[in-house]
């Protein structure tokens, strides 16, 4: 039983990861509707970035700063020549070109940085928490704990700025109706841009929290991949979803992994949330807190 | 408008139906009949659930209350293919054509019930899957005559102008050779001399074929003239149901129209 | 002479109706095909014939595949690579398990077994869309790289899944050359696209575009939208099962199920965003580009920079590639979304109409 908790403890503490990650996707969703499979790429990029200036001698903070500022010249640059030509196309058709926006990222990110694992050290170290392992045996990293924390205040922060905001609330009106978003004089182009500025943001937590924890590498852009069945759960518009449904994934996975995967021959976190997220849409394809809608002809 | 045509008895009946959506009441109890030949407009104000209301008679939506009987078999929920089958053909409010496709591929697609070979028949374009496709070529040509659109036969629909468009989605209706044509505003949109022709060819067809016609028009010159019976909707609900010069009189009708600017 | 349709009247339906309505673009397919089956076995030397053509043709089945799936039907599939690891692991296990078996009756049930699969994972199709379903797809992709890995009868018990595709035989006589490799993957590729053809010519293509378009118009007007989706998973996914099958049997010879993974699948899906979504000619062009695009970088890139001053790191070439193929498919849907197809068609009416533009 003890074990069971330690388990589930350290995929709820995966699970907030994938949250943020999965509220990368939700923001520029929300905000331009479009789905953006470069996510995971971002992730790369960013801590790719930050490993590079470091190595060029910039201490963490600098480097932290100096890669914001190239995530938000990233994310705003997207918006003018990836999106913009293609506004008003169908939404598959953005999908797509953001998977080729993936490409060209993780591209230039090993360009410009080379593509070996590079080690990054944020100062947390990776040690069981003693107090909790002498009264509960249970071994839980410090690490986790607190990236996991640092996950939960981003997301929270996101949260409220989204529903409490000035920008957020315009930024819900776009995502309700660009049109009429337009029309009542919200300038659709700078909310764009800081949208992306901001994805960019938690592409760069993520990629900072995830890269310390298992080395920058080419694997950072899998991220993504796991951020995807989390939305499927939680569907695409929703800030609850996309936290409920990360905290689903990342503890079913390593559940099953533990409990489940003995018994197939292990390695099935890499499809589980999957599976779990395909059979969960064929009872309800609008996701968690998404409502149905039936199509207007 | 002198016609000869013998009206016969209700091939579709629609009974206390009902459909909301979320909160909006969409339809609230609607019921009547539609008889066998006959041209049958319905009108109301926008947002009074006409569409919708054809909407449910081919199982596009699915209403919460109520049945729907066509050619005598009784249902709570038509399904669109089933629809189709039995001989509903429609047309949509906003034009539903495939717009990837040309006007002939899409007046083709009418045909889909009538074609009897399988996809490995066609992969091989053997012989009875080349029949088929004459075949029933054959039958869209005499559709596209009948409609006149021969010279855009090969042109991409995207391509068209609206009114052509339009009747292309009359075509590929009329492909499926129906007995119930459905018919969401064809009208809606086009100049007068435009009007006149899709009022030609749609009493040419109820005239020539004895296709059944339900309409929904907001042209109240044009229903009155070329509809045998009209059922008012407002606000979900049905407010009238007569020959045009009765409904035409009816208080409730004036009032729901007078509120309303059109 | 000219590339011209005066004076070709269609007298009947059956003559409109033709694949190639015009002469010209008979005789130019006519020749393509001579040149494809003769001239090229006789020039091209044993690397261009298995390091390039075969692969070539290998991947414009793929795409064509994907083509149908996706150009056609309208459903977005990011599993590609994974119907091909059941048709090549699907083809292997016939071959090793049935001695009677015709190696070309391997491949074509490598192919049914991939039709399966893709049914399978196509059923979520009947409830959900666009990018929704592509999620789904990632699910087929993941699990079927995973089965493979770990359930090792499919390997027959090797380490880590690893195959060898047995000797290509019909009849006694053995495909060993790239040359003979080369004819059977052009038969069977040619065969396969011209099925192709036929079908999106006919009722099935139509439905299948149909539900791409406008899903409720085509169920209001009697299409089978489930039947013509699941139709068009099995079909599309047949094709890659047969594509895969020649990928182990007839290009690669060995292949792992971590081969067919998302990285291919996302190549397949360039192929034909460049090439030409919704065309049989795409699939080919784009493969075209795919495989041909990197070999020239390779070989122009180094010599290009060293001449202009540039000192390239080792690896810089792969980068490249990964930064022009993602600018291209952004470049493309922007700008040309029907891809190089439509270029080629583009360039065809303007010869048309040459030397008198109006
Ligand atoms: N798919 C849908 N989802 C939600 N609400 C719907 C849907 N379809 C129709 N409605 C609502 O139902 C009501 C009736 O709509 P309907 O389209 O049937 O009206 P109508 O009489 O055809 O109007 P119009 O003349 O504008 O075409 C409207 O309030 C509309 O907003
Ligand atoms: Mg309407």
């Amino acid at each position: 039983m003890q074990f069971f908790f330690e388990v589930l403890i350290g995929g709820l503490l995966a699970g907030i990861m994938y949250s943020l990650v999965a509220l990368g996707f939700v923001l520029i969703y929300k905000a331009s509707g479009v789905f953006n499979f470069a996510q995971g790429a971002m992730v790369f990029f960013a801590a790719l970035t930050v490993v590079g200036f470091m190595e060029q001698g910039a201490p963490l903070p600098l480097a932290i700063g100096l890669c914001l500022i190239v995530m938000i010249l990233l994310g705003v640059a997207t918006e003018r020549i990836v999106l913009r030509p293609l506004v008003n196309q169908p939404q598959i058709t953005l999908f797509m070109a953001t998977i080729g926006l993936a490409f060209f990222v993780e591209g230039l990110a090993q360009g410009l940085w080379g593509a070996q694992v590079h080690a990054l050290d944020i100062g947390i170290p990776d040690t069981p928490i003693e107090s909790l392992m002498d009264k509960t045996g249970m071994l839980i990293s410090q690490f986790d704990l607190i990236a996991a924390l640092i996950c939960a205040v981003l997301v929270t922060l996101l949260a409220v700025f989204f529903n409490k905001t000035r920008i957020g609330r315009a930024l819900r009106a776009v995502a309700d109706d660009h049109q009429a978003a337009l029309a009542v004089g919200i300038p659709l182009k700078q909310i764009w841009a800081i949208v992306w500025a901001v994805a960019g943001f938690v592409a760069l937590v993520a990629g900072l929290l995830w890269g310390a924890r298992n080395g920058v590498q080419f694997a950072l852009t899998f991220v993504a991949l796991k951020a995807l069945p989390v939305l499927i759960l939680g569907g695409f518009e929703s800030i609850a979803g996309a936290i409920v449904g990360g905290l689903i994934v990342g503890s079913s996975e390593k559940l099953a992994e533990v409990f489940l995967g003995p018994y197939v021959g292990g390695g099935i976190e890499g499809w589980f949330a999957y599976v779990v997220a395909l059979l969960f849409l064929l009872v309800r394809p609008q996701g968690l807190f998404g409502e149905k809608i039936i199509e207007r002809v | 408008m002198e016609q000869v045509r013998n009206i016969g008895e209700p091939i579709l009946v629609v009974e206390n139906v009902s459909l909301a959506f979320g909160g909006v009441k969409a339809l609230q109890d609607v019921s009547f009949d539609v008889c066998e030949h006959e041209v049958r407009a319905i009108i109301g104000p926008n947002g009074a659930g006409k569409s919708s209301m054809l909407n449910v008679v081919n199982g596009v939506y699915h209403p919460q209350q109520g049945h729907v009987t066509f050619k005598g078999v009784r249902r709570q929920d038509m399904n669109s293919h089933e629809a189709a089958s039995m001989g509903i053909a429609r047309t949509f409010q906003n034009i539903a054509l495939f717009r990837g496709m040309t006007v002939l591929d899409n007046i083709m697609t009418g045909r889909a019930l009538k074609m009897k070979t399988n996809f490995l028949q066609q992969a091989l374009w053997w012989g009875p899957a080349r029949r088929d496709e004459m075949q029933n070529r054959h039958k869209v040509e005499e559709v596209i005559d009948f409609l006149e659109i021969q010279h855009i036969r090969k042109t991409p629909v995207g391509r068209l102008p609206y009114g052509l468009q339009k009747r292309v989605e009359l075509a590929r209706a009329l492909a499926a050779e129906p007995e119930v044509l459905l018919l969401d505003e064809p009208m809606a949109g086009m100049n007068l001399e435009e009007k006149q022709d899709m009022c030609r060819y749609v009493l040419d067809v109820n005239d020539q074929f004895g296709t059944t016609i339900v309409l929904i028009e907001h042209d109240m010159g044009v229903v009155m003239d070329i509809s045998d019976r009209v059922v008012v909707l407002d606000y979900g609900q049905k407010i009238a149901d007569g020959t045009p010069d009765v409904v035409r009189a009816d208080k409730k009708v004036i009032d729901a129209y007078l509120g309303v600017t059109h | 002479m000219l590339y011209r349709e005066t004076g070709q009247f269609k007298t009947s339906y059956a003559a409109d109706q033709q694949i190639f309505p015009l002469r010209q673009d008979r005789i130019g397919v006519v020749a393509t095909l001579l040149v494809a089956f003769i001239v090229v076995p006789l020039v091209a030397n044993e690397y261009w014939l298995e390091a390039i053509l075969i692969p070539f043709l290998v991947f414009s089945l793929a795409a064509l595949g994907l083509n149908i799936l996706t150009g056609y039907a309208g459903q977005l599939s990011l599993g590609t690579a994974a119907f091909m690891a059941v048709g090549a692991f699907g083809a292997y296990n016939f071959e090793l398990r049935l001695e009677w078996m015709p190696i070309l009756g391997s491949f074509a049930l490598g192919g049914v077994c991939a039709a399966f699969v893709g049914i399978l994972f196509g059923l979520p199709s009947l409830r959900i869309k666009g990018f929704y379903l592509a999620v789904a797809t990632l699910a087929a992709q993941f699990f079927v790289v995973w089965a493979l890995t770990h359930f090792n009868w499919f390997s027959n018990y090797s380490a880590s899944g690893v195959i060898t595709a047995q000797r290509i035989e019909i009849f006694g006589f053995y495909f060993l050359t790239g040359q003979s490799k080369y004819l059977l993957v052009l038969a069977i590729v040619t065969l396969l696209a011209l099925a192709a053809k036929n079908m999106v010519r006919s009722e099935t293509g139509r439905a299948w575009m149909a539900v791409r378009d406008f899903d409720v118009a085509a169920a209001v007007i009697g299409i089978p939208v489930m039947r013509t989706k699941l139709l068009a998973f099995a079909v599309s996914s047949f094709y890659c099962g047969v594509a895969g099958a020649l990928y182990a049997y007839a290009y690669l010879g060995t292949v792992e199920p971590d081969g067919f993974n998302l990285d291919l699948s996302f190549r397949i899906l360039f192929m034909i965003i460049i090439g030409g979504v919704g065309s049989i000619l795409g699939s080919f062009l784009g493969a075209a580009f795919i495989v041909l695009f990197p070999i020239l970088l390779n070989r122009f890139a180094e010599p290009f920079a060293n001449a202009i001053g540039i000192d390239l790191p080792s690896g810089m070439s792969s980068n490249l590639e990964l930064i022009i193929f993602g600018g291209l498919i952004i470049f493309f849907l922007a700008v040309e979304p029907l891809g190089l197809a439509r270029l080629w068609q583009v360039a065809k009416e303007k010869l048309r109409l040459w030397p008198f533009p109006h």
